[in-house]
C-alpha cells in the first residue's frame, strides 16, 4: 500500500493553505478562460504559463492541474449554452447539451455535465494514482531503443489514426518536428534552421506555437469571413439540479463514460474524440428514450460523453507523467512547463520528484471537489463571462498572446513568428490540417531524436537494435499496423 | 468525389512540397559536426524534409483526383471574405509589431486592441479604447509589477 502512503504525503503538501490557494486560483482561472468560446484547455494553460515563472514548481503544477480540470468544466458550459465547443472532446457534449438547452433544460444539462465531470474526474484520478506507479515499474525496464519505438508509435496514433486524414495528420506532424528542430542541436552544438537569426538559436518556444495555432490562427480565421451578428447564448433554463428521473438516467452513463474514457486516455492512442463518440453511441443504444436524441436533447447524451471526456483527459496524464510522452496538445504544453522548471517527466519523475508528483495527483482530487462547488452555484458568473462581446474577446486574446510570447523573450522576432505561424495555422484550418500534431511533434520530435541517438550509441551505431530488441520490435510492428491496417482493411472491404 | 483537379488543394499541396524542399535545402547547409555522433545533426532534418516532400506529392495526387477541402461544410457554406475586417486585424498585428519596442506594451497593446475590436465590428470604438487601456494596463501591473515578468518597457511603463 505504498501508493496510499505516497498519496497521503501528497495530500499533506497539497492541503497547505498556500497550495490550496493555488489550486483555487487555477480552478477559477481555468473555468473562467475555458468558458470563453473557442478556447480549450491547451490554450488556457499556454496563456497562463507566464504566471508561473515566479512561483515554485509544486505551486505552479498545482495551479496547472486546477486550470486543466477547470478548463474542461468551463468548456462544457460553453458547449451547452452556445454550441461552440472549445476542443474536440466537447463536440459531442454540445450535440445533446445544446438541444437540451434549446428545449428549456439547460439547468439539468449543466448539472449532469458538472456532476459527471466530477465523478469521471475522480475515477480518472484514482486511476492515475494506482495505475501510474505500475506503468513506472514497466517503464523503468525500457531502454532508449524501446522509447524511440514508443515515440514512433505515438507519432502514428496522434497524427494518422485519429483525425480525418492520415496524410494531412502526418503533414502537420512533420511540420511540428521541423519546428522542434530549430535551434542549436544539443548533442553536436550545430545550429539548425536558424536562417542566420541569433534569436532562433535557442529554438522556438512551444508556447509561442500553441498560442499562434490556437489563438492567432483562430482569430484570423474568424475575421477573414466575419459577419457581424451576435452569437445566441441560451439562458440557463430549468432548475439547476437533477430531478429523481434525471439522476436515474445519468448514473449509468457517468460510470460507463468514465470506464470508456480512462483507458483511451492512458493508451498512447490518446485523444478524447474516440471515447466521447463511443460513449454517445453506447448511450443512444442503451437509452430507454432514444427518441429524445437529436430532438429535444437526451440527458444520457450529455452525461456519458462528458464523463468520458474528463476521464480520458485524466488518463492522458498517465503517459505524460510516467513516460514523458504527451499524447494531446494540452499534455504537450504541460510537458514543456515541466521542462521550463528543468524537470523531465518520465519514470524517474516518480522517484526523483516523488513529492511533486504526489502533491500534483492529490491536487487533482482537490481540484475536482473545488470545481464541483465552483461550477454549480457560480454558474451565473460563468454565464456573464460567456457574454463578453466577440470583438472585445478576440482583442483581449491577442493582448494575452503578446504577453505569452513577447513577455517571455522581449523580442519582436518572436512576435513576428507568432503571427507567421498563426497565419499558417489559419491556412491549416481552411485546408483541414489538424493542429494538435504540430504541437505534439514539436515536443516529441527532439525527444525521439535524443532517444534514437542514445540507442545507437549503446548499440555502437548498429541500426538493427530497433528491430532485434523484442519489445522495440513489437511496438514498431504495432505502429506499422496502426498506420497501414485501416487502409488494408478499407481495400479489403471494398473488394470483399 | 469528383475527378476534376481541385485548384485550391493543389496549391496547398504544392506549398507543402515546396516547404519540404526548403527544409531539405536548409538541412544540407547545416555544418557537419566535428564531434563523433552516431547520428549527426543532419539526419532528422533530412527525414523531416523528405517526409514533407513525400506527403506534399501524395496530397498533390489527392488534389488531382478531386481534392478534399471543397466538400467540407466550413468551406462549402463559407460566407464571403470580409476584406475590411481582415485588413483591420492585420493592421492591428502590424501596429503591435511596430510600436511595442518604442511605445511599450500598454500603448501598442491598446492600439492593437482597438483595431482588432474594430475588425470584429465593435459597437463603440471609444468604449473599446477605454477597455483596451484597462486590460493592457491591468495586465501590465499584474505581470510586470506583481509577478516580475518583463513584458516590455515603454513610455508609460518608464514613468511607473
Amino acid at each position: 500500500m505504498e501508493t496510499l502512503a505516497n498519496l497521503g504525503g501528497g495530500f499533506a503538501i497539497a492541503l497547505t493553505p498556500i497550495n490550496l490557494l493555488w489550486a483555487l486560483i487555477g480552478c477559477f482561472l481555468g473555468t473562467a478562460i475555458g468558458v470563453l468560446p473557442g478556447i480549450g484547455p491547451a490554450l488556457t494553460i499556454a496563456l497562463l504559463l507566464p504566471v508561473t515563472y515566479q512561483i515554485s514548481a509544486t505551486g505552479a503544477f498545482i495551479l496547472f492541474c486546477g486550470t486543466f480540470y477547470g478548463a474542461m468544466y468551463g468548456g462544457s458550459t460553453t458547449s451547452i449554452l452556445i454550441n461552440t465547443p472549445g476542443e474536440s472532446g466537447s463536440i459531442i457534449t454540445s450535440l445533446e447539451g445544446n438541444k437540451m438547452a434549446r428545449s428549456g433544460r439547460a439547468g439539468p444539462a449543466l448539472a449532469t455535465a458538472a456532476i459527471g465531470s466530477f465523478i469521471a474526474g475522480t475515477i480518472g484520478t484514482v486511476g492515475i494514482s494506482f495505475f501510474g506507479p505500475v506503468v513506472v515499474e514497466l517503464a523503468l525496464r525500457l531502454g532508449p531503443a524501446e522509447y524511440f519505438s514508443l515515440m514512433v508509435f505515438c507519432f502514428v496514433t496522434v497524427s494518422a489514426v485519429l483525425g480525418s486524414s492520415a496524410l494531412r495528420g502526418l503533414t502537420s506532424l512533420f511540420f511540428g518536428i521541423f519546428l522542434g528542430l530549430i535551434g542549436i542541436d544539443l548533442q553536436t552544438g550545430q545550429p539548425r534552421f536558424t536562417f542566420g537569426l541569433p534569436e532562433l538559436l535557442d529554438g522556438v518556444n512551444v508556447v509561442l506555437v500553441a498560442v499562434a495555432l490556437f489563438a492567432v490562427a483562430e482569430t484570423l480565421h474568424l475575421a477573414l469571413r466575419w459577419r457581424p451578428g451576435q452569437e445566441e447564448i441560451l439562458p440557463v433554463s430549468g432548475r439547476l439540479w437533477l430531478s429523481k428521473d434525471d439522476w436515474k438516467r445519468s448514473i449509468g452513463p457517468w460510470f460507463r463514460g468514465a470506464a470508456l474514457g480512462f483507458p483511451f486516455g492512458v493508451m498512447p492512442a490518446g485523444g478524447t474524440e474516440m471515447p466521447t463518440m463511443l460513449s454517445y453511441y453506447t448511450e443512444r443504444k442503451l437509452s430507454k428514450r432514444p427518441e429524445e436524441f437529436g430532438t429535444v436533447g437526451a440527458i444520457e447524451g450529455v452525461a456519458g460523453p462528458e464523463a468520458a471526456n474528463n476521464a480520458a483527459a485524466a488518463g492522458i496524464l498517465v503517459p505524460m507523467l510516467t513516460l514523458g510522452l504527451p499524447t494531446s496538445a494540452t499534455a504537450a504544453i504541460m510537458l514543456s512547463a515541466f521542462q521550463s522548471y528543468g524537470i523531465q517527466p518520465g519514470p524517474l519523475l516518480f522517484t526523483q520528484q516523488a513529492e511533486l508528483v504526489w502533491a500534483l495527483i492529490a491536487s487533482l482530487y482537490i481540484a475536482n471537489v473545488m470545481l464541483l462547488v465552483l461550477n454549480l452555484p457560480l454558474i451565473g458568473l460563468w454565464v456573464r463571462i460567456l457574454k463578453v462581446p466577440t470583438p472585445l474577446l478576440y482583442a483581449g486574446i491577442l493582448v494575452f498572446a503578446t504577453i505569452g510570447t513577447y513577455g517571455i523573450s522581449n523580442s519582436v522576432i518572436d512576435l513576428v513568428l507568432l503571427y507567421v505561424i498563426g497565419f499558417i495555422g489559419m491556412l491549416m484550418k481552411r485546408f483541414d490540417f489538424p493542429v494538435a500534431p504540430v504541437v505534439i511533434g514539436m515536443i516529441l520530435g527532439p525527444m525521439a531524436e535524443q532517444a534514437m541517438r542514445q540507442a545507437l550509441t549503446i548499440s555502437q551505431g548498429d541500426w538493427s537494435t530497433f528491430v532485434t530488441r523484442p519489445v522495440s520490435l513489437v511496438i514498431l510492428l504495432l505502429a506499422t499496423l496502426a498506420l497501414l491496417g485501416p487502409r488494408f482493411y478499407a481495400a479489403y472491404a471494398r473488394k470483399g | 468525389m469528383s475527378q476534376k483537379p481541385d485548384t485550391a488543394d493543389t496549391v496547398a499541396a504544392a506549398a507543402v512540397t515546396a516547404f519540404g524542399a526548403i527544409i531539405l535545402w536548409q538541412a544540407s547547409v547545416i555544418p557537419e559536426s566535428p564531434l563523433y555522433a552516431a547520428v549527426g545533426p543532419k539526419l532528422v532534418p533530412y527525414v523531416a524534409g523528405c517526409g514533407l516532400v513525400g506527403l506534399g506529392l501524395l496530397l498533390m495526387a489527392h488534389a488531382w483526383r478531386g481534392g478534399w477541402s471543397s466538400g467540407l461544410e466550413d468551406v462549402r457554406d463559407a460566407p464571403p471574405i470580409n476584406r475590411r475586417g481582415f485588413g483591420l486585424l492585420l493592421a492591428g498585428l502590424a501596429a503591435n509589431l511596430l510600436l511595442i519596442d518604442t511605445l511599450g506594451f500598454v500603448f501598442a497593446g491598446t492600439v492593437q486592441f482597438v483595431l482588432v475590436a474594430w475588425a470584429f465590428n465593435a459597437r463603440s470604438l471609444v468604449r473599446a479604447t477605454l477597455i483596451g487601456l484597462a486590460v493592457t494596463f491591468g495586465a501590465y501591473l499584474f505581470f510586470a509589477k506583481a509577478l516580475g515578468v518583463n513584458i516590455g518597457a515603454g513610455v508609460l511603463e518608464g514613468l511607473l
